[in-house]
């Protein structure tokens, strides 16, 4: 299998550089990275892809049962590092990804050297005295919406719901808008994020690790950014002058430096 | 019509031009002002980081709040459902702040009343250095659209299911018609000491039972009996009379082989069974192999059915007639007529239904034929009847869409003595 077309594998950066791999998370694809990518380039070699369901991976490569557990996401990172036979890799996840990295570097700890999480949350749920931001509930609305298609996909979706084949005009504009997804795989997506309990695998995290967190961020609120450091020994939490849950984006010049200073620091 | 209000009113038009001048006025009052605040859509504008700094009525009261609760106080975010914010901060914030521009996207703000649907589209406005300033967004009543987009994803929901329900109906339908097909023919041929046999089956649809048939089985020691035919019409009907006259063949062999009196029988229960109100028979050749003799003996009875060919050794093949023979089934009294012949080492008989003979070939779609079929056995090698076999079945093959029937081949040989190593001078 052609990996590299599989997980639309980007490589970019300074060749004798330090290996950054970029891995994005539910919602968009690797156009998440576009502006902190020129701090990036300079002084490491970037690697960017697209996990199967999400932006221009290969969807024929799609299974709902892989990709319905975050082991299958990690695969694809495992996947793509073998491909390009990386070690000494710096993993930096944003959101959903930063708990795959955790998986991946427990599969190919000879491989994946350092973990940077943006915005990590080990669970999105409350419960027994954890608080993750949002109820059952809040989740159960949002999958229900997602499964019923029509929460904010009329506009961003509507080409890929229709089936662009006879339409090829809606496809172009499609392929010019960044984030477009399959709903069909994006909803099985959302359910594995927003329902994943990965607050044990934390513990599993041997790597030195940083985590940045926004000051405000409704998807992942800060005490979980305190809840992910306490929980993984010798981790550092820095937390970004920046609102949303998408700092690399809001606060790119912030990202880079924080991340720049990790690689130097360790 | 243009009017100026400092025109002076022409004779009898003074009213005309009082009443423009009213609608005039009253356009003028519509402020810059008021249209933001009591436009048919909502307005809002916020920071960079989702505060809003200015809202319109129309919005506030969709919202069912105060100004004052509003500005400075809540983020964009915040006016929307749970599943709105997850949205929002996972894909329209990371959009807006890619492309500066996000139109169109449905979303649901929290009302008084509980929720509303809306369209949303946002643009950030950015200083002459192009340093983003603020994010203006309008907002759209979308409950029609949403009702109606609702209803034609429920619709799809709904169709989706029926098609994935007629295709699991129709995956269990084509099982159960694979088995009850298999009974109707025997699984594998039986190995005959001194005999080579070939068969092969051809099911033209897969949602239809076929009526053609074939077997090959033992009587007596070193005689084998062996039978093809073809029962009018197809489906579950069809193949319930094939069941019937495979066994009754079977059976009626074993109690006396001979092909005359088997076909007799065979007539007789078939027409018995059918003779009211849904008439159905069949045609079929039926013969005995005789192996004890020096050379396989054949003795064969057909009641309507096309001729067995024999494929000889020296490059010819000719039909076996049996004349006279009728269909087996619709007459109370049928006649039969059986021949005899041997098969010497090398040569194949070849018996199969009219679906061979009867396809369509070539541009003007004509009828296959007899003569075509005995040409095409003569111009094979003599390599016995699983080679035969193979090669008409590239025949059938190529037949394509012409060929639109079931089509049953059962070829039966002796095999050709091994070559002795000659040398040749």
């Amino acid at each position: 299998m052609d990996i590299r077309r599989r997980n639309n594998v980007t490589v970019v950066g300074r060749e004798d550089g330090p290996v950054l791999l970029l891995a994005h998370g539910f919602g968009c694809d690797q156009n998440m990275w576009r502006l902190v990518l020129p701090l990036l380039t300079d002084a490491y070699r970037v690697v960017l892809f697209d996990y199967v369901g999400s932006g221009r991976a290969d969807s024929a490569a799609w299974d709902e049962r892989r990709y319905g557990s975050l082991e299958g996401y990690a695969r694809d990172v495992l996947d793509v590092v073998e491909e390009l036979d990386l070690r000494d890799v710096v993993f930096v996840g944003h959101s959903v990804s930063a708990m795959v990295g955790v998986l991946a570097a427990a599969g190919a700890p000879h491989r994946i050297a350092r973990l940077v999480m943006i915005a990590p949350s080990p669970r999105y749920v409350d419960e027994d005295g954890y608080r993750g931001g949002f109820s059952a509930e809040d989740i159960e609305e949002l999958l229900e919406s997602l499964e019923s298609n029509y929460l904010g996909w009329s506009a961003t979706m509507a080409p890929v719901i229709m089936g662009n084949a006879e339409r090829p005009e809606l496809g172009q504009e499609l392929t010019a808008s960044f984030c477009a997804t399959d709903p069909d795989m994006a909803r099985v997506f959302a359910r594995t994020t927003f329902l994943s309990d990965s607050r044990n695998d934390l513990r599993t995290v041997t790597v030195p690790t940083l985590i940045l967190e926004c000051r405000q961020d409704l998807i992942a609120p800060r005490e979980v950014g305190a809840y992910v450091r306490d929980a993984i020994p010798g981790s550092r939490l820095i937390t970004l002058e920046a609102t949303g849950h998408c700092p690399q984006l809001s606060a790119p010049q912030a990202t880079a430096a924080a991340i720049a200073e990790f690689m130097g620091a360790v | 019509m243009m009017c100026r209000t400092d025109q002076v009113p022409e004779p009898g038009e003074g009213q005309d031009v009082d009443a423009t001048d009213a609608v005039f006025t009253s356009l003028l009052e519509d402020s810059a002002e008021e249209l933001y605040e009591e436009a048919p859509c909502g307005y809002v504008s916020t920071l960079m980081d989702g505060t809003i700094a200015k809202i319109n009525a129309t919005l506030l009261a969709w919202l069912g709040l105060e100004r004052s609760e509003v500005v400075g106080r809540k983020r964009f975010a915040d006016l929307l459902t749970v599943g709105g914010r997850l949205y929002h901060e996972t894909h329209f914030a990371p959009m807006l702040q890619m492309q500066g521009a996000v139109s169109g996207i449905a979303m649901d703000i929290k009302t008084a009343a509980g929720r509303m649907p809306v369209l949303v589209t946002s643009k950030v406005k950015t200083t002459e250095e192009g340093e983003p300033l603020l994010i203006r967004t309008t907002v759209f009543d979308a409950r029609d659209r949403r009702a109606y987009e609702s209803e034609l994803l429920r619709r799809r929901t709904v169709a989706e299911e029926a098609r994935r329900q007629a295709e699991a109906d129709r995956a269990r339908l084509q099982e159960a018609l694979a088995v009850l097909q298999q009974n109707l023919l025997p699984a594998e041929l039986p190995t005959i000491p001194g005999l080579e046999a070939g068969s092969y089956y051809h099911t033209a649809s897969p949602d239809l039972l076929g009526g053609d048939f074939y077997d090959l089985f033992p009587l007596e020691t070193g005689r084998w009996a062996f039978f093809l035919g073809d029962v009018c019409g197809k489906g579950p009907q069809a193949a319930a009379v094939t069941s019937l006259t495979r066994y009754t063949l079977r059976a009626a062999a074993l109690h006396n082989p001979d092909p005359v009196t088997v076909l007799t029988t065979l007539n007789t229960v078939l027409h018995e069974r059918y003779t009211s109100g849904d008439p159905r028979y069949c045609t079929a050749i039926y013969g005995v192999l005789d192996l004890t003799g020096e050379h396989v003996g054949v003795h064969l009875a057909s009641g309507g059915h096309p001729p067995a060919l024999i494929q000889r050794t020296d490059g010819s093949a000719d039909y076996l007639p049996t004349p006279g023979g009728m269909l087996i089934g619709v007459l109370p009294q049928a006649h039969f007529s059986a021949t005899r012949t041997d098969l010497l080492p090398g040569e194949t008989l070849l018996l199969y239904t009219d679906g061979l003979t009867e396809a369509r070939t070539g541009p003007q779609r004509e009828r296959y034929g007899d003569d075509a079929l005995r040409e095409f056995t003569a111009a094979r090698p003599g390599h016995g009847p699983q080679a035969l076999i193979a090669a008409l079945t590239g025949l059938l093959a190529s037949f394509g869409t012409g060929l639109d029937d079931d089509t049953a081949l059962l070829a039966l040989g002796v095999p050709a003595p091994l070559p002795t190593t000659v040398s040749e001078s």
